[in-house]
């Protein structure tokens, strides 16, 4: 095949594969009658029931919503990705990572066990890493990615350690079955910890205020990665997990009040920060956190309407933010730039991607007849609902707002009406498979804007209703009359266009802010990232300095220490009641002992390499001496045969060495501390071996070998009969580990003779 | 007389433990000699010592007539003490050739593979970039070049 034709199947059986999320998305869609009429559908596996962990899935109106939305953007980011990808030598990869990305996510929002739940979050943390450092010969891109692993991995540890703190409180990890006896979770002592968990866990994976860093980053990835990443998966795992949890841990003060004020910084904070950006993708990472901390502050409220609002502006979200990342990796891939200072007039070469921005933009500034219009007075309503803070709920919604539409208008005008180009060359249009997406995207954004009703009804409510079920119904249309929510819509659009048009000395402004603060929270990532490799090397340089006296020093030190601490830790052993009632050895194998004591020390202390080689072979013989009177003389006559070779190697190979000269280097102090720590060692093996262990020994296995060594293998020697055939094939493993070392010697010796 | 084993072994092993920490490596094969006999003599022991007969059958019967010693860790330690001497005399062998190579018995002069210098401050951030980018800091291979050039002077 050459290689045009293999790209060409390569794309078709990329291509091929977008048929999976299309059928997940239309068996979803099947399901939305039942679901709004109130059914759920529950399936369990079981995984380890002893431990209380089922691979069980939960299909509610949460559930479902979301799948909607995973597999209605992943279709068409799959279809786009084909393009995108055109050419690409590891676009199976790719598409491997996207569609078990895709997966995972649908897991996440199925699962009903927690640790289910926590094993498919883990999973969207590992395909993450892996799409957003797809381009692993990039530095930024593998930066990105290790920064977005180690900040959704650390939150996804607190998340685990919540879960099982939360098994503690309720008796079970079933989700579904926490939710009747939350009263009781949330008077347990355990509650706040297991908050602060799940808050980590959540706001890490959201991108919340101040983990928020990584998903700007994030964007090194290819476009309908982050399209995918920043609409319906990954980011909104940690809203998911929020809003699945809320009547678990929902409705106090301490959840409240931290999800509203964590949501509101973020959403200020996003939205000051994308106005001053001028990368295209960039821009849009940081409306993603605006909308994020939206949706996250909403949460915080225990009010129907609050709720709705996040379910809603969920929706708006996902639609118009895949649109939009969709949408600039096509003006990427066809212009070559992203910087929205190169760009202009792109209205004319790409009108079905102009038309799908300004689709998608006018409903992220919320301008009526767009759904956003809905989902921004649906978030007024909420706020002001609010049971903590409204205001400041309301005051965040407003400003952030206002931010966004001035962003949007950027967006617009800027990239696609302004005539400053200086992108070289003229521009074409993408091909239809990769404008398809983000029309089809945007147009939803209209068509949901002229019949909310409906939206409300077979999508938003179900899901609302899963995690808070109410009877009170929010009405969804156009227009509600004069109300509170209705003019703030209107201050927010003039706050918008003012921003638009006095951009420039906004932007100044918000850069000199940002100036002013003393460090970002990136700064603190490396520094701690840094701070982390300094003490690794710190503790290194100390303990594995590449010396072997450090090593073999540590070690010891360590079983001291460990011993030491396990002796004192079961009671020290009566030694005075041991001394009193053991009887004295008789007179000669006391001398053996003592000359084997002898001629170890003799062995330390000697400065001649012969006295030192026979003091060995002295000791080696008392030793073969003790086995022999205590009833072992296979063992006995065993080591004298190894001592007596063992002497003569040892003497043909270190006469050949210099003498035991005194080395330079070793100073008093370093001998002293070598002698504590010898000393130490062997009192503490001394000790080990005085302590009684609890009960007589056990012997049924030297008793089945006393009992079958002549009836069954008809040997009388029992050592031997152990050796040879109880254990027989041990020692054929000794065998070849003998005849290894031999022939591991001779190579060494071997190679000596020729390389010289 | 288990008082009076356990103090010996102690003391072998401290003997054994000093002469490996003392930085020289013939001191060091000492070290290891001393350390196998150690650690044979405590199996020994834990496996309970006792006078009593050797585990033999006598002709005629189909069971050791008690007391008998125990026969289990006498096997264990005859499959260690082989064991250990074999790895003994390939150590004595390797530490044979490494001093013909390196023209040194001193353990703190071996330091190709981790010079001396590799994780000092000044060197750390070569270290930190070889983790990133999978090379080999100059001066590391230069270290190591020196040592092999400068064998059997």
């Amino acid at each position: 095949m050459t290689p045009k034709a293999r790209s060409r199947t390569t794309d078709r059986l990329a291509r091929a594969t977008s048929i999976l999320p299309l059928i997940l998305f239309l068996a979803a869609a099947a399901r939305i009658p039942a679901l709004a009429a109130g059914k759920t559908w529950r399936f369990s596996l079981d995984w380890a029931p002893s431990l209380g962990i089922h691979l069980s899935f939960l299909f509610d109106g949460l559930s479902v919503f979301f799948v909607l939305i995973v597999t209605g953007i992943g279709f068409f980011v799959t279809l786009y990705a084909v393009t995108y990808l055109h050419g690409h030598s590891q676009t199976g990869r790719f598409f491997f990572f996207l569609h078990a990305f895709m997966i995972s996510m649908l897991g996440l929002v199925c699962a009903d066990n927690a640790i289910c739940l926590f094993v498919f979050w883990e999973m969207t943390t590992l395909f993450s890493f892996l799409l957003i450092g797809f381009d692993h010969e990039k530095e930024a891109s593998r930066k990105a990615a290790r920064q977005a692993l180690l900040v959704t991995g650390a939150g996804g540890l607190a998340l685990l350690v919540a879960f099982l703190l939360m098994e503690q409180a309720a008796g079970t990890f079933e989700i579904s079955r926490m939710v009747p006896v939350a009263g009781d979770i949330k008077n347990h002592t355990l509650y706040l910890p297991i908050l602060v968990l799940i808050f980590l866990g959540a706001f890490t994976k959201s991108a919340q205020f101040p983990f928020h860093f990584w998903l700007p980053n994030a964007m090194a990835a290819p476009a309908p990665v982050s399209a995918f990443l920043h609409s319906a998966t990954m980011v909104k795992g940690g809203i998911y997990l929020l809003a699945r949890l809320h009547p678990v841990l929902g409705g106090t003060t301490p959840w409240m009040a931290t999800l509203v004020i964590v949501g509101a910084v973020t959403a200020i904070f996003g939205a000051v920060t994308a106005l001053g950006q001028t990368d295209l993708k960039k821009i849009l990472a940081y409306t993603t956190l605006t909308g994020l901390g939206i949706m996250t502050l909403l949460l915080g409220g225990e009010t129907h309407p609050s709720l709705v609002a996040a379910m809603t502006f969920l929706l708006v979200h996902a639609l118009y933010k895949s649109a939009l990342f969709l949408a600039a990796g096509i003006v990427d891939h066809q212009t070559g730039t992203r910087d929205i200072r190169d760009l202009g007039g792109l209205m004319r070469p790409m009108p079905f991607t102009a038309a799908a921005v300004f689709a998608a933009c006018l409903s992220m500034a919320g301008f009526p007849l767009f759904f956003g219009f809905i989902g921004k007075e649906i978030m007024y309503q909420g706020t002001l609902a609010e049971a903590m803070m409204p205001e400041l709920a309301t005051f965040a919604a407003v400003f952030a707002n206002g931010f966004m539409t001035a962003v949007a208008g950027i967006l617009m005008m800027q990239a696609f009406i302004h005539k400053n180009t200086t992108v070289s060359g003229p521009v074409k249009e993408a091909g239809l498979s990769m404008w398809i997406g983000p029309l089809v995207l945007g147009a939803t954004g209209i068509v949901f804007g002229i019949v909310p009703d409906m939206v409300g009804t077979w999508l938003i409510c179900p899901a609302v209703h899963a995690f808070h079920p109410s009877e009170e119904h929010i009405q969804m249309a156009l227009y509600h009359g004069i109300n509170p929510p209705l003019l703030l819509s209107a201050v927010t659009i003039t706050t918008g266009c003012l921003l638009y048009l006095w951009r420039r000395p906004a932007i100044k402004g918000i850069a000199a802010i940002f100036r002013t603060l003393p460090a970002d929270a990136t700064g603190i990532y490396e520094y701690l990232l840094d701070g982390v490799g300094k003490v690794a090397r710190f503790q290194t340089r100390i303990i594995q300095n590449g010396s072997l006296h450090r090593y073999l020093y540590v070690i010891c030190a360590f079983f001291v220490f460990l011993a030491g601490f396990s002796y004192l830790r079961g009671g020290a052993v009566a030694l005075p009641a041991l001394w009193s009632n053991t009887p004295l050895p008789a007179a000669d194998l006391g001398m053996l002992m003592l000359l084997i004591a002898v001629a170890a020390i003799t062995v330390v202390f000697s400065r001649s390499v012969l006295l030192a080689i026979c003091a060995l072979g002295i000791m080696g013989a008392g030793i073969a001496m003790i086995f022999l009177r205590s009833g072992a003389p296979d063992l006995a006559l065993t080591q004298l045969l190894v001592e007596t070779l063992t002497v003569i190697i040892v003497a043909v190979i270190l006469l050949r060495l210099p003498g035991l000269q005194k080395s330079g280097n070793t100073g008093f102090l370093k001998t002293a501390m070598n002698a504590v720590l010898a000393v130490t060692v062997g009192l503490m093996m001394t000790f080990m071996l005085l302590i009684e262990p609890g009960g007589p020994p056990n012997d049924s296995l030297t008793r089945f070998f006393e009992e079958n060594s002549y009836v069954a293998a008809h040997g009388r020697n029992i050592v031997n009969v152990i050796l040879v055939d109880f254990r027989g094939f041990d020692t054929m493993g000794e065998i070849i580990v003998v005849a290894a070392a031999a022939l591991a010697g001779v190579a060494l010796i071997r190679n000596r003779k020729e390389t010289p | 007389m288990e008082i009076l084993l356990s103090l010996l072994c102690g003391t072998l092993t401290a003997a054994a433990v000093f002469l490996m920490l003392s930085g020289n490596l013939i001191r060091f094969i000492f070290g290891l000699v001393v350390a196998t006999n150690a650690v044979n003599l405590i199996i020994f022991i834990a496996g309970g010592i006792s006078q009593a007969r050797p585990p033999l059958i006598p002709e005629g019967e189909s069971l050791p007539i008690p007391p008998v010693a125990n026969a289990l860790p006498q096997a264990l330690i005859l499959t260690a003490i082989v064991i250990g001497f074999a790895l003994l005399s390939f150590i004595f062998i390797l530490f044979y050739r490494t001093y013909e190579r390196l023209g040194t018995v001193e353990t703190e002069a071996m330091r190709v593979s981790e010079p001396a210098d590799l994780y000092q401050a000044p060197h750390a951030k070569n270290v930190a970039d070889m983790a990133d980018t999978g090379t080999t800091p100059a001066n590391t291979a230069n270290t190591a070049n020196k040592i092999t050039s400068g064998e059997k002077s």
